[in-house]
């Protein structure tokens, strides 16, 4: 029977050719448009990884109570055997150390007495060590505007509207007062190498980056920081994985009910990004409803006309001694095949262009030229393993649905005038 | 088994409801068919032929009275059930052709024998046998689309035909056919009949038909005019 409904299938083009191009194209649209939000979405997620919550994040409990207001007085210790245990217990997940400090940046004029003045966020990044990966993370590149990176100890960037409000200028010599991981006074003298902005002006406002050896040094950290982040192999922020290595870290230091004892947090702890993440899948959820919805009725619809062309075949086949139910599963399983089929076409068409997109991106950084790293330039796409079935759930059970309800004339059809039916 | 008794129509009566009225388009039937008859039903417009052959054909029910098939009587029988048997043992022959145009002639005589549980192999043998029946061996690839009016109706001769079925109903099956085509597929359906011993009811007003039969039921106003032997 199947092979038969397969024939009837591939001949009659106005059964399968209608149908089967709403579902390809439906569930084209269903992957373009997830792969779409998940990217934009993750793209922002990512950028939050990359500038403050990692992936993962080590801190201590303490810093965990307090952790908007950075403070460096709770930070880890002995983080060089911290770091050596978790690079040798997970491996495939890239550790870094940071310190996030705040303090105040201060220009003298020539007789060193301060021209001007302004609170500041600094991140303490590795990023003499080429290993690490930060330079990249960070983006630096792409973020200075004038002036060069750092190239050795004692070179800072800031932020260029902080650097344009406190009329620094490349070259200028700048000192940071703060207070030491033991809370006495800090001062320290640097030189500004280069101006950056983010395109974030909560941080453009007044921030700066300085190598973590000088941040060391300023704040009196001796082999300690108070974020080490960690970041999974993959570009996007993989929630299982993150999960299943926070797990068994936490597992191993329950018992220390030390105020400094390490604690790690995943990506989706932080900021908000749970909410965020939750949104992404909820949105995704909500397209594939819209389509299953759009589509069942248009399907619906395409399997009613198809019903008033073959009328007269189900006529036949209930005066033949076909029972109502078996010509319904039948028509249903046609519906099924072509579903699959369908939606099998629109995953291929709707993925080669994802594809394409999540490689060469739609550069629209020329309109938006403010907005450096928070709305990354380049739009991408995002493949996910879900992306390759995700478009299946709109595809086969619109199609199954539309069938389903325009089969139901079949139930109300009479045999008593089936003789008459067949008569012209 | 040659001569028992295979439809039993008693007492039948068959009202359509017309607005608040009713109308009777049989009333009080009783007929006997036995097997191998080569039967017609006959008579005017609007006598109650279609009507009858639904009833036996178990595709409506009657008001009163009952129509008993190969010893089931129609009042018992569930709608599933009353399939079964047409499934089984009814083959329908109808005005028009009503083949399945995307399917060839093999696949349409084929269809009725997927309801039934049957091998390929089975199902392979039994089309080709009946393709030879109707003469039609070497269409056996073609669709109905590229056949004469004559050749399709002797398709679906041989879809009615195929599974061997106890009894055959047709309705008019020559009103669109011109002469020559009408006594081919009227021959065929004889030999089928002396063949393999299937009954055959005809409803008809086609001379053509009446001059086959051997048996002429005269349906005036829904009611039994006459009941002929026409042939031994
Ligand atoms: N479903 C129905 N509802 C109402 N009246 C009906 C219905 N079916 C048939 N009739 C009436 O019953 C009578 C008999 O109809 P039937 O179709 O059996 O006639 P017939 O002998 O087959 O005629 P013809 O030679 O024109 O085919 C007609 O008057 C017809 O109008
Ligand atoms: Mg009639």
């Amino acid at each position: 029977m199947i092979r038969f409904l397969i024939k009837g299938l591939l001949r009659d083009s106005h059964r399968s050719r209608l149908p089967l191009i709403v579902v390809a194209f439906g569930v084209m649209l269903t992957i373009l448009l997830t792969t779409w939000i998940t990217g934009i979405l993750g793209d922002s997620i990512n950028l939050n990884a990359k500038l403050a919550t990692g992936h993962l994040k080590v801190i201590t409990r303490a810093y965990q109570e307090n952790m908007d207001q950075l403070p460096v007085d709770l930070a880890l210790t002995g983080t060089s055997g911290l770091i050596k245990s978790l690079r040798t217990d997970f491996p495939a997940v890239s550790w870094v150390e940071r310190i996030e400090f705040g303090g105040l940046l201060d220009l003298p004029d020539e007789n060193n007495e301060t021209k001007s003045q302004g609170p500041f966020a600094g991140i303490a990044i590795d990023m003499f060590n080429i290993d690490s990966g930060e330079k990249e993370r960070l983006n630096l590149k792409k973020i200075l505007v004038d002036g060069k990176l750092p190239s050795s100890s004692g070179e800072l960037l800031v932020s260029s509207s902080f650097a344009q409000k406190l009329g620094i200028k490349i070259r200028d010599k700048v000192t940071f007062i703060g207070s030491t991981m033991f809370g006495e006074m800090a001062i320290n003298n640097y030189t500004v190498a280069g101006t950056i902005r983010y395109g974030i002006s909560s941080l453009d406002k007044g921030s700066i980056i300085m190598d973590i050896s000088d941040a060391r040094n300023a704040l009196d950290m001796e082999d300690a920081c108070n974020e080490i982040l960690g970041f999974t192999g993959t570009d996007y922020y993989d929630d299982a994985k993150a999960t299943e290595v926070m797990t068994s870290f936490n597992k191993k230091h329950l018992e220390n009910k030390d105020q400094f004892a390490p604690v790690m947090l995943r990506l989706r702890d932080q900021n908000d990004l749970g909410t965020l993440i939750d949104l992404m899948n909820g949105v995704v959820g909500l397209i594939s409803f819209i389509f299953i919805l759009a589509m069942s009725v248009v399907l619906w619809n395409a399997a009613l006309i198809g019903g008033l062309r073959r009328y007269g075949e189900v006529g036949l086949r209930l005066a033949i001694g076909e029972e109502k139910g078996h010509i319904y599963r039948s028509l249903i399983a046609e519906s099924l095949i072509i579903g699959i089929a369908g939606s099998f076409l629109g995953t291929a068409v709707g993925l080669s262009i994802s594809y394409l997109v999540q490689q060469k991106g739609i550069d629209l950084s020329k309109l938006m030229e403010s907005a450096t790293m928070i709305m990354p330039g380049v739009f991408r796409t995002k493949i996910t393993p879900a992306s390759w079935y995700i478009g299946f759930i709109p595809g086969i059970l619109a199609t199954v649905l539309g069938t389903a309800l325009a089969g139901i004339g079949i139930y109300r059809r009479q045999t008593a005038s089936l003789f008459k039916e067949l008569q012209s | 088994m040659e001569n028992s008794e295979i439809i039993s129509v008693r007492d039948l009566t068959k009202r359509f409801p017309m607005g608040l009225s009713e109308f009777t388009a049989l009333r009080g039937i009783s007929l006997e068919f036995s097997r191998g008859e080569f039967s017609g039903v006959v008579g005017p417009s609007g006598s109650g032929k279609t009507t009858l052959l639904n009833i036996i054909g178990l595709l409506d029910n009657p008001t009163d009275g009952d129509v008993i098939i190969l010893g089931n009587p129609s009042k018992n029988l569930s709608v599933k059930e009353a399939a079964m048997i047409r499934r089984k043992h009814m083959g329908f022959i109808f005005q028009t052709y009503n083949l399945l145009p995307v399917y060839t002639v093999f696949e349409n005589v084929e269809f009725p024998l997927l309801l039934l549980s049957m091998s390929t192999g089975e199902r392979k043998k039994a089309v080709l046998e009946a393709l030879a029946w109707v003469g039609l061996s070497d269409k056996e690839k073609s669709k109905p689309a590229q056949l004469s009016g004559g050749e399709c109706q002797r398709v679906a001769i041989a879809r009615a035909m195929v599974k061997r079925p106890e009894i055959v109903l047709a309705d008019e099956p020559t009103a669109n056919l011109d002469a020559d085509n009408s006594h081919h597929i009227l021959q065929t359906m004889e030999k089928l009949n002396k063949e393999l011993h299937t009954t055959f009811i005809f409803a008809t007003h086609d001379e053509k038909v009446i001059s086959y039969l051997r048996r002429k039921i005269t349906l005036v106003d829904g009611k039994v005019s006459h009941d002929d032997v026409l042939k031994p």
